[in-house]
């Protein structure tokens, strides 16, 4: 199977941005290799802006170039935008509601060697809990770029999660993406899979390896966390009677929390999170680390059979 | 500085220096461009200058260093491991799954390192705050932290310097790495700090000009740092990124790219 990083993916897709919308503008914090707005840089120099290593400016000036008419895409690692930047994208992007979008890259678990300090697993909590922000988190490449182009045609705050390794080109170029809609890429009845992310393909290979065992799986990409696509949450939990979320990020917060707060408002079933269960990460390749914190098929299937078994409960 | 002195100090840099190799060959990953440039100023502090008990790290007279840009985790685990905080044979689990030596230093995990760091611009603000607790419990320990010149870029470096010189710390001293490179190109077209050397006297600090693979002038300025009273003291250290292994000297793409085996060979080779 192909695979593509969604940075790289971000990257390509600002190119095409920027060719189309001469608003659009870009700055980075001293990495702009590693997040991909490089392409951007070196295709319209004039548009870029690296701001050094200095999130706090980054975000203050994007909010200013906003305010003046660009559409700023404002990008370094997850970690650093939504944690060094926190209270600047709070206080000065969205309070005013300024139309600035966060591409933050090398979420979660699978930045790999680092370590702990540089993998954000809280990003999607604090982004959310912030008022007027959308917040994404594409599945595979297809889905970025239109993420991508989502985002810049949005008026407002957004925040884009992407993500360091390759994964799995799930959709094809027919594909249409739309800001609070979640898309079913597996009908089912005995359990719903609610995932975003790297974790997607993950629930896709967790429902084949339940079909295998007889039993019927839906699979739900929830790539926009929020606004939530509560509709189809409701649906879901109504169609299968027990869900299980997927998660890159901290089962604290994130989209299992959104997923269960809209469960035990309107319809109550057992919700299981699949996720980091509140613990910092470590060193390692991605692979390893996905198998040491239980981001796994296998965890997937073992905690879907499990919410099954709530149900009678 | 004496003869011998010299010696035993640039033994061990080269030491560290080869460990830095090999550890980041082995991992893979890792970042020996900002590791080898601090080379000499780790050795000076590690060897001559910190008082320190390895078999007690948590020894509470000790001299403290705060590694701020954490990205040189190489740099100090070599001296962490040469100077007997773990074995040398360690170095070599640098960044993989489970071990001690995390890509960035986790002070929870490896005895020895004073803080955990790799967001940069948070060590300096760390280490006044050490310095303060220093002055109010009357130790007399001292504490030095370690920055890149990229990571002066970051405003919470200011505001630590800030405060140091506003609280008079002078059992703290600051060394900024001053390799003229970070990740996307040379710092002055990044995003200029310079002057740096007006900036740190312009928020009161004592500040010393230095080529920083000196041994004798790091030794001098430490010890002039340590004669200041009134004020912090930050040595501004000329080096050169990747220092001592030819070809990643002054090339900004080996900030943080790992050599590969053969590299490995020819870069102890030129060590030797
Ligand atoms: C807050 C923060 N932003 C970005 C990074 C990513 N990063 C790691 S090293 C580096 C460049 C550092 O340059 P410099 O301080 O000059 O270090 P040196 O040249 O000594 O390696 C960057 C941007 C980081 N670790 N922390
Ligand atoms: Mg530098």
């Amino acid at each position: 199977m192909t695979k593509i990083a969604t940075r790289d993916a971000y990257g390509k897709a600002l190119v095409r941005l920027g060719e189309i919308n001469k608003d659009v503008v870009v700055l980075d914090a001293d990495l702009a290799g590693s997040t991909k707005t490089a392409k951007f840089r070196d295709k319209y120099p004039e548009r870029f802006f690296n701001m050094g290593i200095a999130e706090q400016n980054l975000i203050g000036t994007a909010a200013g170039l906003a305010l003046s008419g660009k559409i700023p895409f404002a990008s370094t690692f997850a970690i650093f935008a939504t944690g060094r930047a926190f209270e600047q994208i709070r206080n000065s992007v969205a309070y005013p509601n300024l139309n600035v979008k966060i591409a933050a890259t090398h979420a979660g678990l699978t930045v790999g060697e680092d370590g702990a300090s540089h993998q954000a697993l809280e990003d999607i909590a604090v982004m959310r809990a912030v008022p007027n922000m959308t917040v994404i988190v594409p599945a595979d490449g297809v889905e970025t770029e239109q993420a991508v182009f989502a985002a810049a045609g949005h008026q407002g705050p957004v925040y884009l999660r992407l993500g360091r390794p390759g994964v799995p080109v799930i959709y094809g170029e027919d594909y249409r993406f739309e800001i609070g809609k979640a898309n079913l890429l597996r009908p089912g009845k005995q359990v719903g899979l609610v995932a975003a992310g790297i974790m997607v393909s993950i629930a896709l290979e967790a429902a084949e390896a339940l079909q295998a065992e007889g039993i019927d799986a839906a699979v739900l990409n929830m790539s926009t966390i929020k606004p939530l696509d509560e509709e189809a949450v409701i649906q879901l939990a109504k169609t299968t009677g027990a869900l299980v979320t997927a998660e890159e990020h901290n089962i604290l917060g994130g989209l299992g929390s959104a997923v269960a707060e809209v469960v035990a408002e309107h319809c109550p079933v057992p919700v299981l999170r699949v996720g980091v269960e509140d613990v910092f990460g470590q060193s390692g390749t991605p692979g390893e680390l996905l198998a040491e914190y239980g981001l796994t098929k296998e965890k997937i299937v073992e905690k879907a059979k499990e919410a099954i078994a709530r149900k009678s409960l | 500085m004496n003869a011998e002195l010299r010696q035993q100090l640039e033994a061990k840099a080269r030491e560290i220096r080869k460990s830095i190799v090999r550890m980041t060959g082995a991992a893979g990953s890792g970042h020996p461009g900002g590791s080898l440039s601090a080379a000499d100023i780790v050795t000076v502090l590690y060897f001559h200058e910190l008082r320190l008990k390895p078999e007690e790290p948590d020894w509470d007279g000790r001299d403290r260093f705060v590694l701020s840009k954490g990205h040189a985790a190489p740099v100090l685990y070599a001296a962490l491991a040469e100077k007997g905080y773990f074995p040398k044979e360690e170095l070599l689990t640098l960044r993989k799954l489970g071990s001690r030596l995390q890509g960035h230093p986790d002070l929870k995990s490896l005895p020895g390192v004073e803080m955990s760091t790799g967001s940069l611009g948070q060590g300096l603000a760390v280490a006044n705050g050490m310095a303060l607790a220093g002055k109010l419990d009357n130790k007399d320990y001292r504490v030095y932290a370690l920055l890149g010149d990229g990571e002066c870029q970051e405003g919470m470096v200011w505001e630590a310097a800030m405060a140091a010189a506003h609280y008079r710390l002078d059992n703290l001293a600051a060394f900024v790495d001053h390799n003229g490179l970070q990740i996307d190109g040379p710092v002055t077209e990044v995003m200029s700090p310079e002057p740096l050397t007006d900036k740190w006297k312009a928020f009161g600090w004592h500040v010393l000009s230095i080529d920083g693979h000196d041994l004798k002038q790091i030794l001098s300025a430490i010890e002039e740092a340590k004669k200041t009273k009134g004020r912090p003291t930050v040595i501004i250290a000329k080096t050169v990124k990747g220092k001592g292994v030819s070809f990643m000297e002054d090339q900004v793409g080996w900030h943080g790219v790992a050599p590969k085996p053969e590299q490995v060979t020819q870069a102890l080779a030129e060590l030797e």
